[in-house]
């Protein structure tokens, strides 16, 4: 099933399991989901294993809370922890919690009895409750073999020690469809020049320049980073994300005159879409391209080779194209597990390129943070989002996990549908947005 | 009559006369208790029946309520001790009025909600209780049908009503031939959502109030009938009074279900973008990491305060009935 990337996905997931894979299918994967719903259903002696009070895995052993339960992400961590047991001798105790309720629960469970070892993301959830001493340090396994700097970097907290331990990723790019710009006779454009004149293209020949969907209003975050990071660059969208810059700034307000330039090309009524409905005009060939991350491969299960994507193209020739988004998922310690030097052996297992084969048995691999893992037996789309990232010169988590949570999501979120409705509000939206991101900022 | 306590009135009667006489005596024997007093058990069930609830009411609702009151006051973000900084006065309601664009058409919403939901589905659910009353042919067709969408939650409805909704694929707009944006345009989604609401709500005051109506003496109408009145008034001059108790629970339910209103706007676009109800907006500030949850209560006490307006009127006419 989907991956939900973003804490704003997860309060959407709100929603029963079933309700969500229903809604989450269209016409061509119904089936799929519905399959995949009820073999979650078949395993309650999964589920029996939930709850996050379970921790200390007691006998030496670690224990492993995972927030997937009945899909591939699921099976892939159950890989890694009998590839390490078998590794090391050490047990594990997998708990696998539905990803709805770990995240709503994080807080409770982190100050309760964690798990010695459990799934997290990297970046500022990641650093926000390093801030508070909920997650434990990890700096001693560091540096990891194969781990780039810059995904060391996304695992380091606010005092200079990692807290978090990298697996894998998944970057956003603009997505296309490698036969209609074989057909049509389309360039991937490179500038941003090249890019209006392509939307134009598609315009004439009646296809939708840019699908786009934001009723669950994280994919609007997407398009702002990329333009933010192409027009400001890299670093001033840190110091955004950090309530060091101003939203209420000159170059805040270029992102979003460059946007609404471009809003004409993108797909109209976006706010009652949901992103599988924009994927899927991409999909039907309705739409020329779509700004998303490498994700949308679940909207295309017959034709994913027909898939190809290309960075955000370059508008500032001074900035460049070099920044991207690229969540990154991995797991943290407890900060007080019951049995350190394991659970500190079991994320050093879990960062190795031996993980990465492990979790590849189970026939969908994961896209490795480390370098040195095999990278073989990925498809198409998964080697060149390796390529893509091993290419970029700076990797920003996304909106949601570059700034605090609760600014995102209270904040952000309704503000860019705000903006998608009315583009021509600026003014008054990112004072807004800037004197409530300031009272939440002050008071945290 | 507050001092007529047994205490009070014995104690200056009993020792100023040697022997009671006979009028003491009747007095004594009238007092409520005096006759069949309670054994040690019967006295340990009933402290039991009294203290259980009410630690139970206190401990589970009040406390809480009262907790949350006071988290509003603070900037508190769910993990540690509160500390002396985390306090903050008014700061969280000055937030939420002046510098939170969502809460006034939450406000506005959820009252809209409230009259929404009096006026279409609660009428509309009376009428059809009245017409299936006239056990009409196949009236148990028509009843589970009418009951059907109660027996889904609002989370099912929410994505039943996106099929018919949805803007590209939807049925409604295939059939219409248009392309109304329903769920994302903000001149329309409430509405929309509000028709999906009542479609579920008119069963459930459909049921409730066909039962009260099957409770209704029948020699009632027959006397009405006779006495010359029309189905019309017969129903607003006898039926409607006697079913007084149950036009109350379902004012109740009314009020209880618009302002818990939550789930099929959370379905569609988690209560963003036009949708914004009082109930959203607390769980996006209080569910998950980095939770402001100071701020959340503040948002909650309004909540709060809304429903404390309708419990009280509620109790009042309650109160009224039982003098």
């Amino acid at each position: 099933m989907s991956r939900p990337l973003t804490s704003a996905e997860h309060l959407a997931r709100l929603v029963p399991g079933s309700v969500l894979a229903t809604r989450a299918a269209t016409r061509r994967s119904f089936l799929r989901a519905t399959a995949l719903t009820g073999a979650a259903v078949a395993t309650p002696a999964l589920l029996a294993g939930c709850g996050g009070d379970s921790g200390g895995g007691g006998g030496g052993g670690v224990s492993f809370g995972s927030n997937e339960i009945g899909d591939i992400v699921a099976e892939q961590r159950q890989a890694m922890a009998a590839g390490f047991t078998e590794a090391s001798g050490t047990a594990v105790e997998l708990n696998e919690v539905d990803h709805n309720t770990f995240q709503e629960n994080i807080n409770t469970y982190l100050q309760g009895n964690p798990d010695d070892v459990f799934s997290w993301f990297a970046g500022d959830r990641m650093r926000f409750f390093a801030d508070q001493g909920l997650i434990g340090d990890v700096s001693s396994i560091y540096p990891i073999q194969g781990i780039a700097e810059s995904f060391q970097e996304a695992a380091t907290g606010n005092d200079g020690n990692q807290y978090f331990v990298p697996q894998a990723y998944y970057p956003w790019a603009v997505f296309y469809r490698k036969s209609v710009f074989a057909e049509r006779g389309y360039a991937v454009p490179a500038t941003y020049d090249e890019l209006v004149a392509l939307c134009q293209r598609m315009q004439a020949d009646s296809l939708i320049p840019i699908a786009f969907g934001d009723a669950d209003g994280w994919p609007a975050m997407g398009t702002f980073d990329m333009l933010n990071m192409r027009i400001n660059g890299f670093d001033f969208h840190i110091e955004l994300m950090q309530g060091e810059a101003s939203w209420d700034s000159p170059e805040v307000r270029s992102v979003f005159d460059t946007w609404r330039e471009l809003l004409p090309y993108h797909q109209p009524d976006a706010l009652g879409r949901t992103w599988q409905e924009a994927a899927q005009t991409l999909q039907q060939r309705t739409s020329g391209m779509y700004v998303l991350g490498t994700f949308i491969n679940e909207q295309f299960p017959d034709d994913e080779d027909d898939l190809d994507f290309f960075t955000f193209p370059e508008i500032d020739p001074a900035i460049g194209a070099d920044a991207i988004d690229a969540p990154i998922d991995g797991f943290c310690m407890a900060a007080d597990p019951s049995d350190e030097e394991a659970a500190l052996a079991f994320l050093e297992y879990l960062a190795s390129p031996e993980a990465a084969a492990a979790a590849g048995t189970t026939g969908l691999p994961i896209i490795p943070a480390n370098s040195e893992a095999d990278t073989s037996k990925l498809s198409a789309l998964q080697q060149k989002s390796v390529e893509l990232v091993s290419q970029a010169k700076s990797i920003a988590q996304f909106l949601d996990r570059d700034t605090r949570p609760d600014v995102a999501s209270t904040v952000i979120l309704p503000s860019l549908q705000e903006f998608i409705r009315n583009p021509d509000g600026v003014d008054s939206l990112v004072k807004d947005i800037e004197s409530q991101a300031r009272s939440i900022f002050e008071q945290g | 009559m507050a001092y007529e306590t047994p205490v009070a009135t014995t104690a200056p009667d009993a020792p100023r006369d040697g022997a009671p006489g006979p009028g003491a005596a009747a007095r004594r024997t009238k007092r409520p208790g005096s006759g069949h007093r309670l054994g040690p058990t019967d006295r340990l069930a009933v402290i039991a029946m009294v203290v259980v609830p009410t630690v139970l009411v206190i401990g589970l609702v009040w406390l809480p309520a009262v907790a949350s009151v006071v988290l509003s006051f603070t900037s508190w973000n769910g993990i540690g001790p509160l500390e002396a900084d985390d306090w903050i006065g008014l700061e969280n309601y000055r937030n939420v009025t002046t510098n939170y664009p969502p809460f006034w058409p939450a406000v506005q919403n959820n009252l809209l909600w409230l009259a929404f939901t009096f006026l279409v589905p609660t009428l509309l659910g009376i009428l059809l209780a009245v017409l299936l009353d006239k056990e009409l042919k196949g009236s148990r067709i028509y009843q589970t049908a009418l009951y059907l969408p109660v027996v889904l939650s609002l989370a099912l409805v929410g994505f039943i009503w996106q099929l018919i909704y949805s803007r590209d694929q939807g049925l409604l707009n295939e059939v219409l031939g248009t392309q109304v944006d329903w769920y994302g345009d903000q001149s329309v989604n409430i509405w929309a959502v509000l028709v999906a609401s009542a479609w579920r709500h008119t069963g459930y005051i459909m049921l409730i109030y066909l039962a009260g109506l099957k409770g209704v003496d029948g020699s009632l109408r027959e006397a009405a009938a006779m006495d010359g009145s029309g189905e019309v008034s017969t129903f607003f001059r006898v039926v409607l009074p006697v079913m007084r108790p149950i036009n109350l629970v379902v004012l109740v339910i009314v009020v209880i279900e618009s302002l818990r209103a939550f789930d099929i706007v959370w379905v569609v676009n988690r209560g963003t973008n036009g949708l914004e109800l009082i109930a959203t907006l607390v769980t996006q500030n209080v569910v998950g990491e980095a939770s402001r949850i100071g701020f959340g209560s503040a948002l909650a006490t309004f909540m709060l305060i809304i429903s404390s307006v309708f419990i009280a009127l509620y109790l009042r006419v309650v109160m009224k009935e039982e003098r």
